[in-house]
């Protein structure tokens, strides 16, 4: 499976920012290979954010997002401690989850 | 005779199926793929459904005047306004403009960033689809020095 996602959600105030780095080639379907043939699309598609299991956040990716896909949201209400969970699943059906806790 | 590693394989399986039935309701709507296809602002909004787009000085587009690599540029949307349904990042020159789409809960401000790949030097917007349907945008011209899709 792919690396695992990198997860950092640091509280202010009232409100968590959360970073997240994932893994993942985010072909877009329009490079070509060494023999000249176009690479497949392979992306994510669907992202879920939850803080403490309820769904705070959910996104639709198209294949122009970057590789290795950065993001960044601001959940409001969370303070350190809580559990932050991010979970991808791309155009082939494949899927991951990774956690990390507000800090 | 099934090892214990088939067995976790298989359990691993039957919860991802489970979890992209049960735990995320909303992927039964189909992921916006007409949406993603669409070539312009305007028929990305009328793939979801939304207003027509309209420019408004509530909504921020947040990205660097020049992007050293196409295959990497950082895009900010944002906006302060309430009644948000969506926010979606597009660049307009690239083969499909919809780069991505929030959707917005009242869990989580409406600011969001990510990177996208910018084919070329191009307007990149950030919109806001309200609950009523209005699209809401603002546009900011990224010009790249290398363009993002390896060509």
């Amino acid at each position: 499976m792919a690396d695992p996602m990198r997860i950092r959600a640091q509280a202010a105030g009232d409100k968590a920012t959360v970073r997240v780095l994932m893994s993942h080639e985010m072909e877009s379907g329009q490079r070509k290979d060494a023999a000249g043939k176009l690479v497949p699309a392979w992306f994510i598609q669907d992202v879920e954010a939850k803080h403490n299991g309820k769904s705070v956040m959910t996104a639709e990716w198209g294949p122009a997002v970057s590789k290795n896909p950065f993001l960044q949201f601001t959940v409001k209400g969370a303070k350190a401690g809580d559990k932050i969970a991010v979970t991808w699943k791309d155009n082939k059906g494949e899927t991951r989850t990774d956690e990390a806790t507000v800090s | 005779m099934q090892t214990r590693r088939e067995t976790l394989k298989q359990s691993a399986v039957l919860a991802g199926l489970l979890a992209s039935t049960g735990l995320f309701p909303q992927y039964a709507l189909a992921y916006n793929k007409g949406a993603f296809e669409a070539k312009s602002l305007a028929d990305v909004l009328k793939a979801l459904g939304a207003g027509a787009p309209v420019e408004s000085k509530d909504v921020v587009i947040g990205g660097p005047d020049i992007a050293e690599n196409g295959a990497v540029v950082p895009l900010t949307a944002s906006t302060a306004l309430a009644g948000v349904k969506q926010v979606l990042i597009l660049v307009e020159k690239n083969p499909s403009a919809m780069v991505a789409l929030f959707d917005v809960t009242d869990s989580v401000e409406v600011n969001f960033s990510t990177r996208a790949k910018m084919g070329q030097s191009s307007d990149v917007y950030a919109v806001a689809v309200m609950v009523d349907g209005q699209a809401l945008y603002a546009k900011k011209e990224v010009k790249v020095t290398l363009g993002g899709c390896g060509g």
